[in-house]
């Protein structure tokens, strides 16, 4: 049996909203290389919602496939939404990951969420 | 799709002849080795058969030979074996930082059995000097093991220079053949070794079949105590038919071994040569020169092995990966590290290993798939973005 399932052999192979936005609202980065994997997420919001997300990843299949995945989830989130997503949400919606692959791999949620924070933080900058 | 194989080192094909010289063994020819009757007889003399082939593939004497499961399990019995008949003598082992992990963990369950064990360093190519495993020799040290060449990086090492040091100093000097055995020339005179351990699937005989050849004279504790298979150094009833099908690779090996040689070493130069001249930001792994006939490793700079792997796969094309995401531990291999890689770098480590069901053709194959893979999977990379944005920023 294949180490990864079929979808997320479909995210890896056929990954959803790689690349940057230009001139981003928020941009958020997880991971190093060391662990293995570095994710690094960039949102487009408007009225409080998730209107553009876009991602790079540097890593193994599963964190390819999981970044793809979150940005497919989030993509029209409002914000509050997108917080709550979970790596372990997020490893559901793929039908799950190899054990292993849990941790280190899993951290597009988490990726996002400094997108949004970063999002959130330049929002209050910029009203005071 | 058209299907490449380039994980050798993983695991050989069995040769069908190999396969056919075993069938028998999983047949009619039942006995066990040791019984008396006819049925014993005929399993003992195919035990004896393929104990003078395994000799033979590397200049021993047979009864020098002790059949185990596998290059693991004839390195455990090396490293734990010989330090343990030593034991009164001293409690200090030296082994190269880029030993397989069943030399490597087999010298940590020794430190926990209170011996000492010092890791010899190696070079930016992978080579121990021996001069460093000279300083390392201490009064008490009652063994050396150090690898005859390395399964990841393909780099040979110098044996033959460390066996002088170690037979001048007497100390038991064990070398860990796995990836040689059957595919270089292998001499254990020539190498001046006293322990040697070779394994049947890295040249096209089965899994589940290895040997430890010891000379004679050499103490070694058993590390399975049973019967009196195997000079009482190795108990259980004999795995004959895996022990004829090495026997059989053996053989085919000792007499196939130049031509083999000369049809492997240009492909993997090739391949040596042309990948980093097509693909910017590749690095060789292991010596440039002095390597395994069919061994080509890489780092990828910027992109990770397991993801590239898979695309490979994708394509058809088999290889392996030293990066922490391929392995189950998620860690870096040791190996990458210990020739002072960074963890970023060795994240892109790649392994092709050939065999003799390669032609050109496969690696014309290779050198035109792999650039779109690396290609794809940098566009997707962070790391790429940012070093592309530095040094269009630096002009």
């Amino acid at each position: 049996m294949p180490v990864y399932n079929e979808v997320v052999m479909d995210h890896f192979m056929n990954p959803r909203n790689v690349g940057e936005i230009e001139n981003p609202d928020g941009v958020g980065e997880e991971g190093n290389p060391v662990c293995g994997d570095m994710m690094t997420f960039y949102i487009k919001v408007k009225d409080n919602r998730l209107e553009d997300v876009k991602f790079k990843t540097f890593g193994c299949g599963a964190a390819i496939a999981v970044s793809s995945m979150v940005s497919e989830l989030a993509k029209g989130m409002t914000l509050e939404e997108a917080m709550k997503l979970t790596p372990a949400s997020v490893a559901d919606k793929l039908e799950g990951l190899p054990k292993n692959k849990l941790h280190c791999s899993n951290l597009g949620a988490q990726a996002l969420h400094e997108a949004i924070k970063d999002y959130q933080s330049k929002q209050k900058a910029g009203g005071k | 799709m058209k299907k490449v194989y380039l994980d050798n080192t993983a695991s050989t094909p069995l040769m069908p002849e190999v396969r056919e010289a075993m069938l028998p063994y999983l047949g009619e020819v039942f006995g066990n080795p040791q019984s008396l009757h006819d049925w014993g007889d005929k399993a003992r003399e195919a035990l004896d058969e393929a104990r003078e082939k395994v000799a033979g593939l590397i200049g021993a004497d047979a009864e020098e030979i002790i059949f185990t499961s596998g290059g693991t399990e004839s390195n455990n019995l090396a490293v734990k074996g010989l330090a343990l008949a030593r034991q009164t003598q001293g409690k200090h082992i030296v082994v190269s930082a880029i030993e397989h992990f069943s030399v490597l963990h087999a010298a940590s369950t020794l430190e926990k059995w209170g011996f000492e064990v010092t890791e010899v360093p190696v070079d930016k190519n992978g080579v121990v000097n021996p001069e460093d495993v000279k300083k390392s020799i201490r009064k008490d040290t009652v063994l050396v093991s150090i690898m005859h060449a390395n399964g990841e990086i393909g780099t040979i090492e110098p044996i033959k220079e460390i066996a002088k040091i170690t037979q001048e100093l007497k100390i038991p000097f064990h070398t860990d053949a796995v990836a040689t055995a059957g595919t270089v020339p292998v001499n254990v005179t020539d190498l001046g070794v006293d322990a040697l351990s070779l394994a049947g699937s890295q040249f096209y005989g089965p899994k589940g079949a290895g040997a430890l050849w010891v000379r004679k004279g050499v103490r070694i504790i058993p590390l399975l105590d049973g019967g009196i298979q195997e000079g009482g150094r190795r108990g259980g009833t004999e795995n004959v038919p895996a022990i004829v099908g090495l026997g059989k690779a053996a053989e085919i090996a000792a007499a196939q071994m130049p031509k083999r040689i000369y049809t492997l070493t240009p492909l993997r130069d090739l391949l040596l040569k042309e990948l980093p001249s097509k693909i910017e930001h590749v690095v060789v792994t292991g010596h440039p020169t002095n390597r395994l006939p069919g061994h080509a490793s890489f780092c990828v700079e910027f992109i990770e092995g397991e993801a590239m792997l898979m695309l490979l796969n994708s394509k058809g094309i088999a290889v392996s990966s030293g990066s922490a995401c391929t392995s189950r531990a998620l860690k870096a291999s040791h190996v990458l590290l210990a020739i002072g890689l960074s963890h970023e770098i060795a994240q892109g480590s790649v392994l092709f290993t050939l065999g003799l069901d390669n032609s050109k053709e496969d690696i014309d194959y290779v050198l035109e798939t792999m650039p779109p893979v690396v290609d794809r999977l940098r566009q997707m990379s962070p790391l790429y973005a940012k070093y592309v944005k530095t040094s269009q920023g630096g002009k």
